[in-house]
């Protein structure tokens, strides 16, 4: 493949519905997955990012809509006809083959050549070349996963589909194989579409994710971007842990370093919200800040942030897990907020029943519309 | 005591029933021994020395064992070609009960969704009717007048006084009706407990439904199919029935002889000596059977 044709490998998905007897899985997606990227469909269970995976790979067919890889139209395509190859969630290996017939499997059936050759590179990469003649069953899970993706791999496939592939491995593994699958993405260059419900998962792995909830996307870029300057309480929720507070929006006006900002009250109190992370404009507004961005200081001490203080807080928890402490704090209104500090040694932990105030730098707040509900992506297990 | 841990005392417990339990194996077998002390080793036993009886023996001078092996040469010189047919007979029926069970074990296991356990209580239903009557039933069925040959012939398959009933044909299609479900049973349990992501995994791997078929269902059944044939192949080769229903005495089959032989004129030596060299053949094939399609390597 030469260079001039890597914006054409890309995979498309336009307007792609898939409708099952009772329920609407995917809603008109559109997605870009651009080539050599990794990319990752992020949500809860049942939010569709699995049929979208199974769309891609063949499995389902689309109600309506398009799926192309550069210029062909695949939409249609049978799952043996296309230049897709996937990562199954249980792995799928085949029982009755040994690990190199396991991985051999694809090349055979395109009746391709050096087949010895390119299996014995694969299972060097994924270093299990001493495992070639044993049976999936005597393998372990992580080297399972590995023979999985070797399996996959070898086909060189245009996009490579993870479906929750790091699901069924204990945590410890899990992490060491994110760093894994990362670098052998980036070795072999090919796209990588992984479909996870681990938020830390896809933050760590993909340079690009989308957000999907009940069929449709919520959001998609970056993993910074999504974190910093979440659109929906669904991703602000759903991606890491976000104190919403109500508020009323008063209008847009210049801030102290001349960009412009949204203002809102707030419980009483006035925050500015830069413009570019205001996703409301009128009426209620939820105010939103990460719990690692909230300071927080005994009442009346000084806290390293310009602007107004939310003053008469008092800490209900202070859980102390080694590197910061995670504070509950009270508000005057009832609500508890989540404050996480950093244990820079630099003050005693607050203990509860301490009144204290709370602050944060405007820059890092969001304004999301108030009619979307506040607990949306939150997870109860 | 009262320091253990939950597990701890679980542990501990279950040692003890293990201890106690020394003899407890041999009590479960026990019963099983003894049936099979009483109702195989023993006629096994007398079978044996059946067929080293001395062939002039009779009801009226009585049986001697005079280790007169002579006995196997008789049986097979009289009697190979019945043997050579039940062989042919059954191996034609297990092939054809393996086509039809194959097919209708995979629709039943991947195709028949809500329909599945119905189709399975009409796999096993004709067992609620006795065997033989099933057996006559066929007798009007391929009878010469029967609906069945007047279409054959119609159709021209069948010449103008070309017949079913006393044909090779009528005594295989009995034997494969009656052995089917034996077949069916294993071959669905078998093709039941494969995973279907794995056949999604060979098309996500470039094999058409065709391929996919051979490289993986196929082979992940073959458990069900060595069982299955086994089932089928055994009973079959040593069925009497079929061939003295449906067929005439040119389709007769080693099951007829060593019946006629015990029953009718009371050779015991010849007949227990035929029931011997049968038994020894079917072992001796199921054996170099397994050994080729290999189970122990098989999931």
């Amino acid at each position: 493949m030469s260079q001039a044709s890597e914006g054409s490998r890309s995979l498309h998905l336009s307007q792609v519905t898939k409708e099952f007897a009772s329920f609407t899985a995917v809603k008109s997606l559109d997605l870009d997955v651009p080539h050599g990227s990794f990319f990752a469909l992020l949500g809860p269970s049942g939010c569709g990012k699995t049929t979208t995976l199974r769309m891609v790979a063949g499995l389902e067919t689309p109600t309506s809509g398009t799926i192309r890889v550069g210029d062909t139209d695949i939409t249609y395509a049978k799952p043996y006809q296309r230049p897709v190859n996937t990562v199954f969630q249980s792995y799928a290996l085949f029982p009755h083959l040994d690990i190199y017939e396991n991985v051999a499997f694809g090349l055979r059936r395109r009746r391709s050549k050096e087949v010895d050759k390119q299996v014995t590179e694969m299972l060097e990469l994924v270093e299990l070349e001493s495992q070639a003649r044993k049976k999936p069953a005597q393998l372990s899970g992580g080297q399972q996963q590995r023979v999985a993706l070797a399996r996959a791999l070898i086909n060189r496939p245009e996009v490579l589909l993870l479906d929750e592939p790091l699901g069924a491995l204990d945590l410890k593994l899990r992490r060491s194989m994110q760093l894994e699958l990362k670098r052998i993405q980036t070795e072999v260059g090919l796209t990588f579409v992984h479909v996870t419900h681990d938020q830390e998962e896809a933050m760590t792995m993909a340079d690009t994710i989308a957000v999907m909830n009940a069929g449709v996307i919520e959001q998609m870029g970056a993993p910074d971007e999504l974190y910093e300057n979440p659109r929906t309480t669904f991703v602000a929720n759903f991606l890491g842990q976000s104190n919403l507070i109500a508020g009323k929006i008063i209008g847009r006006e210049k801030g102290y370093d001349g960009q412009p900002v949204v203002t809102v009250d707030m419980q009483g109190t006035v925050a500015s919200i830069p413009a570019a992370r205001a996703h409301a404009d009128t009426g209620a507004g939820w105010v939103g800040v990460r719990p690692e961005k909230v300071l927080i200081a005994p009442a009346g001490e000084q806290i390293d942030a310009p602007g107004s203080r939310l003053t008469g807080g008092v800490v209900t928890d202070a859980s102390f897990v080694g590197v910061s402490t995670q504070y509950l704090v009270r508000m005057p209104w009832g609500q508890e907020l989540m404050a996480f500090e950093q244990n820079t040694g630099a003050r005693p932990i607050l203990s509860p029943g301490t009144k204290v105030d709370v602050s944060w730098r405007p820059e890092f707040a969001f304004l999301l519309d108030a009619s979307q509900d506040a607990r949306a992506g939150i997870e109860d297990d | 005591m009262a320091a253990l841990t939950a597990p701890a005392r679980a542990a501990e417990n279950s040692a003890k029933r293990v201890g106690g339990s020394r003899w407890t194996g041999y009590w479960l077998l026990a019963p099983g021994a003894l049936w099979l002390g009483l109702f195989f080793v023993i006629p096994f036993y007398s079978l044996v020395s059946a067929s080293l009886f001395d062939p002039n023996g009779s009801v009226l001078t009585g049986y001697k064992v005079s280790y007169h092996f002579a006995n196997f040469g008789t049986a097979l010189k009289d009697y190979h070609a019945e043997l050579l047919r039940s062989l042919g007979y059954a191996g034609l029926a297990t092939l054809i009960c393996l086509v039809i069970g194959y097919v209708l074990a995979y629709a039943i296991a991947f195709k028949s969704g809500r329909w599945r356990n119905l189709l399975l209580v009409l796999v096993i239903a004709p067992f609620f009717t006795s065997f033989l009557l099933r057996t006559l039933s066929w007798k009007l069925i391929l009878a010469d007048h029967g609906f069945v040959v007047s279409t054959l012939q119609h159709l021209h398959v069948l010449g103008h006084d070309g017949r079913l009933l006393n044909t090779w044909i009528a005594v295989v299609a009995g034997i494969v009706y009656n052995f089917l479900p034996f077949m069916v049973l294993p071959l669905y349990a078998s093709l039941e407990k494969i995973d279907g992501r794995l056949v999604e995994a060979a098309g996500d791997l470039y094999a058409s439904p065709f391929k996919a078929f051979f490289k993986v269902t196929w082979p992940l059944s073959l458990p069900g199919v060595v069982a299955g044939t086994l089932l089928t192949f055994i009973p079959a080769a040593g069925d009497y029935i079929n061939a003295q229903l449906l067929g005439s005495p040119g389709e007769r089959m080693v099951g007829n002889v060593i019946q006629s032989l015990f029953t009718s004129s009371q050779d015991y030596a010849t007949a227990g000596a035929l029931s011997l060299i049968l038994m020894v053949i079917i072992i001796a094939m199921v054996l170099a059977y397994i050994r080729k399609i290999g189970t122990e390597d098989l999931v």
